[in-house]
């Protein structure tokens, strides 16, 4: 056999490692498929696992850990300045990634699913051509395009040469502790990096074009955030518009405009973001029937399948939220499709986590989105000041609100802006997709004394009896 | 647009059909209402037109698949596109429906994931779930008994009548037995014996079982056996087979039969009717549709003729005639199944001799006709001499519902149908 044409049948092919990817290999190979998994660059964990979301998770753990060592002082307890081994670090949060990767491709080797390190371009509705792998091309009797997405660059703007200016990828690879730091334009993603290197030591500069953090987030949750970013960058920049960022061998110079005048700051490093676009513009997409919408994202039904009818896309490529768990159900929706089940994405609360100090959490229906849509909603808050909890946590900036149907009292969504957000968004959640009502989450009785208690509270402030709070007047 | 087509709800608790014939092939343009597919339910063979005008991109069923309801068959591009320009990759799950113009829009039905998912493969639409959680919420419960409820005719048999519905509550008669499916049972494993192959039960062959299994443990059968000298008649049939397939008909002796039958159905209406359980009545019908039992590819299938008693021989020929046809071709209707009052089942075609047939439950009665064959027979002549002469001697057997008639009854109509078979002037003049 000659070596380079070689070709491969199979079920199914995933191209693309991440969640998206690996969701739907992994579930296509338990429901008995033959499947053959392709990507380029890292095999299975994706973009997630190897410079997103997990290196990113595991530096802001340290962040945390060097925040409440700091903020130990109310409590009388010194720790001094932290010593960073940057070296150290880095290999950590590697070792956390590495152990992480192996896993996966163990679960996918157990499955008997083939991954293939290699770039895939479609030669048609039923195969694609393979380049960096000994098989040369795969036929296959469906496909799933898990691709996801790429950060944009910004015209004019160079992310190579000096590498001062940096993407979040970059940012996340953790060269240095720069003196000075500017981000700017990355929305969440960039409030956590910026988070990250403010804790271990670096002037942070925070630039936004708009007039608040997080515009598409409910105000009253980003507040807290916004007081606490507040207190540990050098400076937060509202309502900036960059015209020109410059490299010099020293530094780099940051020109914007704000409110009609320009204005200049300079820094070690910049993390610049200009939103993320999908990968679907290098896979050969022009010999299938896949149709893209205007913004380059894979145009799907609710099974993810593509206008081909034999491709199906996931995760970020096929648009919607950029997140990996929808990624993840994604995948095994298209999964199950493929295998003749009956699937559909259909997700009524739908995590969003921002792993800021402190942590902001959402899901299901936002008052924001509520007041847009012109839905008939009640909001209810329960301030942390209120919760025992917090109080002994010293965390009492936090906010816990619902949204809830006023005619039914079911709960359509849910907000919470405090420590371990990320926890307590599940159990409402839950809530929202068992259809429950506000009378269901302040009857489930809950801890005393745990942050847990937010969330029924808030429930049963919107029955009229809370207990850490007074009943609304009517 | 790409457009899915699934299998509709096909209604009367049909929830999975066998495809049988796909007309489409991928990449053919089909317009709005054009054939793309044949599916047989239960005992109907069903043509499902395009819904669309467009394209044929994929289709993903095989011939002889079995396919539930909400189960994607094909796939269309339809010239038709989503009109905003931009539609922003597929919608985010949570949400929310496009502001109403005024008042409150129908949302989503509160229900859990699995709930939500098990409606899904059942293909029931949540808003016609009835609910019973708290405010609204429906549970895995009431979608089950909404699937239950719709599924409720199909447990019936097969051209069920409308007074054929079981018994409500239990009546004083001993309480019949739920028409039984078959009933599953532990069996050994073949396969240490010798090489088997399984093959699915489903579709007409699963009908038919119920169909079976019903009538066999609700009605007491007892058979009626005789001999019908059909000799003058097959003279009579051989004289106007030819004028009748000009016609279009064919002139078999199951159309003599359902002449017969008629009469005899005339002058003893209890083998016209149904038992009524629950109401403790017995139901008489004053119409004379006819089921005939027709052999086919698919199984069997029984089409019923309507008002025998007002066709005339030459009329039924030909009706009979194209119905088995459609039979035979897959294209007989839920409907022209249903309705029938009494069924004749006719084994002579196929060479068979003596047998016993089963009662068309809910009907009380049914005649099985054998082959006519050649036998030595004694006749009688006026001055009452015998002599050994060859006959052609038809088997006969009517099978009855002791519950509803009595045996010196069913010797009564029997005689009547041998009389009519065995004279044709006695035929055409008590012919009704």
């Amino acid at each position: 056999m000659v070596v380079g044409d070689m070709e491969m049948h199979t079920d199914l092919l995933v191209i693309g490692g991440g969640p998206g990817g690996y969701g739907a290999a992994f579930r296509a190979a338990d429901l008995g498929l033959d499947v053959i998994l392709v990507d380029s660059q890292w095999g299975l964990g994706g973009f997630c696992l190897h410079a997103g979301c997990i290196p990113a998770k595991a530096l802001l753990h340290a962040a945390e850990l060097i925040h409440d060592a700091e903020r130990a002082k109310i409590m009388g307890i010194g720790f001094g300045p932290p010593r960073i081994d940057l070296a150290a670090l880095r290999a950590w949060q590697q070792q956390r990634i590495d152990t992480m990767a192996e896993a996966l491709m163990t679960l996918g080797q157990k499955r008997g699913i083939l991954v293939l390190r290699s770039k895939a371009r479609f030669t048609g509705s039923s195969a694609v051509r393979l380049t960096g792998a000994e098989i040369s091309a795969v036929r296959f009797k469906h496909a799933v395009i898990a691709t996801g997405s790429r950060a944009r660059g910004l015209p004019g703007v160079d992310f190579t040469s000096g590498g001062r200016i940096m993407d979040a990828g970059a940012a996340l690879a953790l060269t240095d502790i720069p003196q000075t730091i500017l981000v700017a334009n990355t929305g969440y993603i960039g409030l956590e990096l910026a988070s990250i290197y403010a804790a271990l030591g670096s002037e942070v500069t925070l630039l936004e074009q708009a007039d608040r953090l997080l515009p598409t987030v409910d105000a009253d949750l980003v507040v807290p955030l916004q007081e606490s970013l507040t207190a540990r960058f050098a400076e937060i920049v509202l309502g900036a518009k960059i015209e020109e960022v410059v490299e010099d061998a020293g530094g780099v110079d940051v020109r914007f405009t704000r409110s009609g005048t320009t204005e200049q700051r300079r820094a070690d490093r910049v993390l610049l973001a200009n939103g993320r676009i999908a990968n679907s513009d290098d896979l050969g997409l022009d010999h299938t029937g896949v149709n893209l919408n205007s913004r380059g994202f894979i145009e799907t039904d609710e099974t993810r399948r593509t206008r081909d009818p034999k491709i199906f896309a996931v995760g970020d490529v096929a648009g919607g939220p950029l997140l990996a768990h929808k990624a993840i159900r994604e995948g095994r929706i298209a999964a199950e499709t493929i295998a003749g089940k009956i699937s559909s994405f259909d997700v009524r609360a739908l995590p969003v986590v921002v792993y800021t100090n402190p942590q902001l959490a959402w899901c299901g229906l936002t008052e924001r989105e509520a007041r847009q849509a012109n839905i008939p909603h009640a909001v209810k808050k329960f301030p942390w000041q209120l919760s025992d909890r917090a109080q002994t946590l010293d965390e009492t900036g936090g906010l816990t609100k619902l949204v809830i149907d006023p005619d039914s009292g079911r709960i359509l969504g849910a907000g919470i802006v405090g420590r371990h957000a990320e926890g307590l968004i599940a159990e409402t959640a839950l809530a929202i997709e068992m259809g429950a009502l506000a009378e269901d989450l302040a009857l489930t009785l809950h801890p005393y004394p745990t942050l847990s208690e937010t969330e029924s509270e808030a429930a049963e402030i919107f029955l009229g009896n809370p207990m850490h709070a007074l009943p609304e007047s009517q | 647009m790409t457009t899915s087509f699934r299998l509709p709800d096909l209604g009367e608790g049909v929830h999975e059909a066998e495809i049988l014939a796909i007309p489409a092939t991928p990449g053919q343009e089909v317009k709005e209402g054009d054939i793309i597919l044949e599916i047989e339910t239960d005992k109907a063979a069903v043509e499902i037109p395009s819904p669309v005008t467009g394209k044929v991109t994929e289709i993903l069923v095989k011939v002889g698949e079995r396919v539930i309801v909400g189960s994607v068959l094909m796939t269309f591009r339809t010239e038709k596109d989503e009109t905003p320009a931009e539609r922003p990759g597929p919608p985010p799950a949570p949400q929310p429906q496009p502001p109403p113009a005024a008042g409150k829009q129908q949302g989503p039905v509160p229900a859990s994931p699995s709930t939500r998912r098990l409606a899904r493969e059942l293909g029931i639409d949540l808003h016609k779930v009835t609910p019973s959680g708290s405010g609204g919420v429906v549970t895995k419960d009431d979608v089950l008994a909404h699937a239950r409820a719709k599924e409720q005719p199909a447990a019936k048999p097969a051209a069920p009548e409308p007074e054929a519905a079981q018994p409500a509550e239990p009546s004083p008669m001993p309480a019949p037995l739920p028409a039984p499916a078959v009933p599953p049972g532990q069996l050994p494993d073949f396969a240490r014996w010798g090489p088997i192959e399984r093959l699915p039960f489903r579709s007409i062959r699963r009908a038919t079982a119920t169909q079976m299994a019903t009538s066999w443990s609700q009605i007491p059968h007892v058979y009626c056996q005789d001999d019908v000298d059909i000799t003058r008649l097959e003279a009579f049939r051989q004289r106007h087979k030819a004028e009748l397939a000009a016609a279009g008909g064919r002139l078999t002796m199951t159309v003599f039969a359902m002449k017969a039958v008629a009469t005899a159905l005339k002058l003893y209406p209890n083998f016209n009717a149904s038992l009524d359980l629950s109401a403790q009545e017995i139901i008489i019908k004053r119409y004379f549709h006819m089921g005939i039992a027709v052999d086919s590819d698919h199984g069997l299938t029984v089409p019923v003729i309507r008002d025998v008693d007002r066709k005339s021989i030459k009329e039924l020929a030909i009706e009979v005639e194209s119905t088995v046809g459609k039979v035979r071709e897959g294209k007989l209707s839920r409907e022209e199944m249903q309705g029938g009052t009494f069924t004749i089942t006719n084994a002579g075609a196929l060479g068979g001799h003596h047998f016993s047939a089963i009662i068309n439950y809910p009907e009380v009665a049914i005649l099985g006709l054998g082959q006519g064959r050649m036998q030595p027979a004694v006749v009688t002549d006026e001055r009452g001499r015998h002599e050994i002469v060859p006959r052609l001697i038809m088997p006969i057997v009517l099978c009855f519902d002791h519950r509803v008639v009595d045996g010196a009854d069913a010797v009564r109509f029997l005689k009547v149908v041998i009389k009519a078979l065995e004279d044709p002037d006695e035929l055409l003049i008590t012919m009704i």
